[in-house]
């Protein structure tokens, strides 16, 4: 039995959580640049204490309606892939949660492709579900391309 | 894999390069005792660490591959061409093994029994026919790939490590012993393997030489080593003459990217603090910010040079490559390289390494005639293939040149003509050397035969390409039965570059400066103005017309609506010149080039982002990319000889041109000579069927043709026609208005890649569409055949 830690956050009102340890720092996507000509999920680059960050929007990602306008400030989460830095922007960020790999499940069979492929299983929690997503192919230049 | 393996691999792989280019010169020289000592000395080290690591099959070949070049040292046996070769094929078998070994953390099986064999046979002194040996190909790449590192102070070759023990002589037994004493060594940083090594040392070693077992068992860590050489030699006095002693130590070069990182970091935040100050009264922080600022600055050029190294490094494949090559072909060539020490970033250094590679295999295959030739022609037997480098302002130049027989400008004329590059004509008004840059277009390939060294598909396009991505140019000059020179400038790091930030649609971009030729201001009140064919933006710049790429537009940026002053930037990409349009010139900056994520690289217009003084994240454009947007508009050549043909082509003969105006847009011009007959005619006595026009024109039916398919013939009125006739038929294209019958000189400047248009001239100060004459005959032929039989396409002409 090994217990791992997940950051849990929201994105369109679902529950998402992130292996804590691909997760490096929780920030403000401040001071965007908008890359022109790129994918409609790239929400822009910022600077985050001298690094370049590629920000990108998990709302457009995942296919959901965008933020509304009277949304609080969203928040974006550190992940690196391929040694390249990306923020996840997300809705907020909930709470670290210890989850046991036993009740891991793998997805449901009948998510839309743009989720199947992101997500690698579901925790069934109390209240809700808890969908893990893989930053990997999240943020993946291939994988966007699929989708 | 074992820390101590993936170690030995880096280092040997220098070592392996410094062989290959040193047997090349003992070969040469078999009289130069310093070479042949150092090469002895570098496969000794091999072979002796290969013996702490217990890799037999590689200490075998190295064993029997250090007998004989003792024979040679002693002086036992001659030097021949055969014994080098057998040399160089032991090396290249170390090479295969070690690349086995890279790839598995394993020695690969094999048997090197028939190579061991006739090393030893060949060191006795019997013949040896070595045909039977096999080169081993050897992977292209640096021995030892997963560990990036970075020598930060090239070692020189005479002060490698001292000799293993067992086969010393007594002066090198005492030097080991002096290094034992002097123990500079021991400020080694990663002393943990060193310790292991000690622990493991005595085993391999069968010969007891206690004293000097421990200080030369520490042999594979290179830098306690050199350091103890040093010593050694200081101690010795340096019997090659005093080479200033290098300390050096291996840094990863993610360590290196990562200080990069920080002190750009520094530079920024500097920047905010002088900004901050400027703005106070209060002026306590003025002098230690001031300090501050200095030191960084230095710490930042610091910085930069430990990430330069010596082009020597990406030439060092050359002179074997070059004697190969010699033996292949039979040729004799001599390989001469000057400003080995030019140093430039390392990142450029790789990216130039397989162009140059590429180029010096090309001069020798294709550039240098066979010897027989060269003495018939009265030309020393030797071919030359020689390589320059040097600095020249912010840039290195390379240059490669042979001296053999020159471009084939015929061929290539030919070539170019029939891969439909250029029209006979076209080519027939070019200087030979815009003939001989058709070199560097895609698939473009003169050699007759496909060789087994050259034409294998890396065309001069591939190393043009190359060239071109890290900001650099090439251009080359060819006389005939004098030799090629290729010219290569290149930015001496890609890692900080001096950039225009420029404005364009409500955002910033920075454009490297390198590529910025001059800045032009336009508007309304400005000396310039933009003009517009069809939908094609051009400038009239000192009588040429340069076109033009409207940044904000092409970044699909919301335009921006107010008239500002507007700033047209003429970019020069290799030969390619067109104007960027932008709203602003903000600023020039230093930047930090980094890299964009991957998930962005599909977006080829930026090459990467940088970060501002205010911390504010730009992208940074590249003009390369770019001007694929100018379109396939004929490239405006620079060079004075460009010029002056242009020149001397204006000072022909003047034409007589139709002027009118069809379709809106620009005036539209056809030579006088091609019109048959001008008509008005009344717009209601043309016939159309099935969406076609036609005219009852001398008894017959003439096709009209309108300039463009967008937009039709009057209604009503009086429509002018110009009748053009062909071979046997006529036919009309409907215009708006006839404006003027002028003489002028012809110089047509731009080639849109649109049908009926053969470019963009000035005539009489006004920039006109070339109308082409044959492309509208050849429509007006196909409505012939519609309508008849092809035999009755008999109209009585004029």
């Amino acid at each position: 039995m090994s217990i791992r830690d997940y950051v849990t956050l929201r994105v369109g009102g679902q529950l998402f959580g992130v292996d804590a340890a691909r997760v490096h720092d929780v920030f403000h996507p401040r001071g965007l640049t908008p890359v022109p000509l790129s994918r409609t999920e790239i929400a822009g680059v910022l600077n985050l204490r001298g690094r370049i960050v590629t920000a990108v929007c998990a709302r457009r990602r995942l296919g959901l309606s965008p933020r509304p306008a009277d949304a609080p400030e969203p928040l974006a989460i550190g992940l690196e892939v391929h040694g390249d830095s990306y923020g996840l922007v997300i809705d907020s960020v909930d709470e670290v949660l210890k989850l046991d790999d036993e009740k891991f499940h793998a997805p449901p069979g009948n998510l839309p492709p743009r989720w199947a492929e992101v997500i690698v299983g579901v925790y069934q929690l109390e209240k809700e579900l808890l969908i893990v997503l893989d930053p990997h192919t999240l943020l993946d230049a291939a994988h966007l391309k699929a989708a | 894999m074992d820390d101590l393996i993936a170690e030995f691999l880096t280092e040997t792989a220098e070592s392996l390069e410094v062989v290959d280019s040193e047997l090349v010169k003992f070969e040469a020289n078999p009289n130069e005792r310093k070479t042949l000592d150092n090469i002895f000395r570098l496969v000794h080290t091999i072979k002796g660490t290969c013996g702490f690591l217990g890799l037999g099959r590689l200490e075998a070949v190295a064993h029997a591959g250090e007998t004989l070049l003792g024979r040679f040292r002693d002086g036992k046996l001659e030097v021949t061409p055969t014994a080098v070769t057998l040399v160089l094929h032991s090396i290249d078998r170390i090479k295969l093994i070690l690349n086995g070994l890279e790839q598995t953390g394993n020695e690969p099986d094999g048997d090197d029994d028939d190579l061991i064999s006739q090393l030893e046979a060949m060191a006795e002194g019997r013949e040896v026919a070595i045909e039977t040996v096999q080169p081993v190909q050897v992977p292209d790449r640096p021995i030892n790939a997963d560990i990036p590192e970075v020598v930060i102070a090239e070692v020189k070759p005479e002060l490698e490590r001292p000799l293993r023990p067992g086969e010393v002589s007594l002066d090198e037994l005492e030097a080991a012993f002096l290094a034992a004493e002097a123990p500079d060594w021991m400020s080694d940083p990663e002393p943990e393997p060193v310790a292991e090594i000690k622990a493991e040392a005595p085993k391999p070693e069968t010969k007891p030489e206690p004293k000097v077992e421990a200080p030369v068992a520490v042999a594979p860590k290179a830098e306690p080593v050199e350091a103890a050489s040093g010593a050694l030699a200081a101690a010795l006095g340096d019997e090659n003459g005093g080479i200033a002693t290098t300390q050096s130590i291996r840094v990863s070069v993610d360590v290196l990217e990562g200080l990069m990182t920080l002190v750009s970091e520094m530079v920024l935040t500097r920047n905010q603090l002088l900004q901050i100050s400027r703005n106070r009264e209060d002026s306590a922080f003025a002098t230690p910010l001031q300090r501050l600022s200095t030191l960084t600055g230095e710490l930042q050029d610091s910085v930069m040079k430990t990430r330069m190294q010596p082009i020597g490094a990406a030439w060092k494949k050359l002179p074997r490559l070059v004697r190969d090559l010699s033996h292949e072909l039979g040729k004799k060539i001599d390989l001469i390289m000057e400003g080995e020490g030019t140093e430039l970033d390392r990142q450029v250094l790789e990216l130039i390494r397989d162009p140059l590679t590429h180029m010096v295999r090309n001069s020798a295959d294709h550039g240098l005639e066979p010897t027989e030739e060269r003495i018939a022609l009265g030309k020393p037997a030797n071919g030359q293939v020689k390589l320059a480098a040097f600095h020249e302002g912010g840039y290195i130049v390379i240059r490669i040149s042979d001296n053999g027989r020159g471009l084939n400008t015929a061929r290539i004329r030919e070539k170019i003509v029939e891969k439909g590059l250029a029209t006979r004509a076209e080519v027939e008004g070019m200087s030979d050397q815009q003939i001989h840059r058709y070199i560097f277009a895609p698939g473009f390939s003169t050699a007759a035969k496909v060789t087994n060294l050259s034409g294998r598909g890396v065309g001069m396009d591939v190393v043009r390409t190359n060239i071109e991505q890290i900001g650099g140019q090439i251009d080359l000059n060819s006389i005939a039965g004098q030799g090629t020179t290729f010219t290569i400038k290149i930015p001496l790091t890609l890692a900080i570059v001096s950039a225009l930030i420029v404005g364009a649609g409500g955002q910033k971009f920075a454009v490297p400066q390198t590529s910025v030729m001059e800045l032009v201001r336009t508007g309304a009140n400005a000396e310039h103005k933009i003009e517009k064919i069809n939908d094609a933006l051009v400038l009239r710049l000192r009588d040429k017309l340069l076109p033009l790429v409207q940044l904000g537009p092409t970044l699909q940026l919301e335009a921006a609506t107010e008239e500002n002053p507007t700033f047209v930037m003429v970019i020069q990409v290799g030969e390619r010149r067109y104007g960027l349009v932008v709203n602003d010139v903000l600023d020039t900056e230093e930047i930090v080039v980094k890299p964009l994520a991957s998930i962005l690289r599909d977006v080829d217009i930026f090459s990467g982002a940088t970060i501002l003084g205010d911390g504010s994240v730009v992208l940074i454009l590249d003009p390369n990319a770019l001007s694929e947007r100018a379109g396939n508009m004929l490239e405006e050549k620079v060079e004075e000889s460009t010029e002056d043909a242009v020149a001397e082509s204006a000072q022909g003969q003047k034409v007589a041109m139709l002027l009118f105006r069809a379709g809106g847009g620009a005036p539209k011009a056809v030579e006088l000579e091609h019109i048959t007959r001008l008509e008005h005619i009344e717009a209601e006595k043309i016939e159309r069927m099935d969406g076609r026009a036609a005219l009852q024109y001398r008894g017959k039916l003439m096709p009209i043709l309108n300039v463009a398919d967008t937009y039709g013939f009057k209604e009503q009125d009086i429509q002018p026609l110009l009748v053009f006739t062909g071979e046997g038929y006529a036919m009309a294209l409907a215009v708006d208005e006839i404006v003027d019958v002028v003489e002028d000189f012809l110089n047509i400047e731009l080639s849109p890649d649109r049908p009926g248009v053969r470019g963009t001239a000035v005539i009489t100060g006004r920039a006109c569409e070339i109308l082409d004459v044959d492309h509208y005959l050849l429509r007006g032929l196909a409505e012939h055949a519609r309508r008849q039989p092809a035999q009755d396409l008999i109209t009585e002409a004029a």
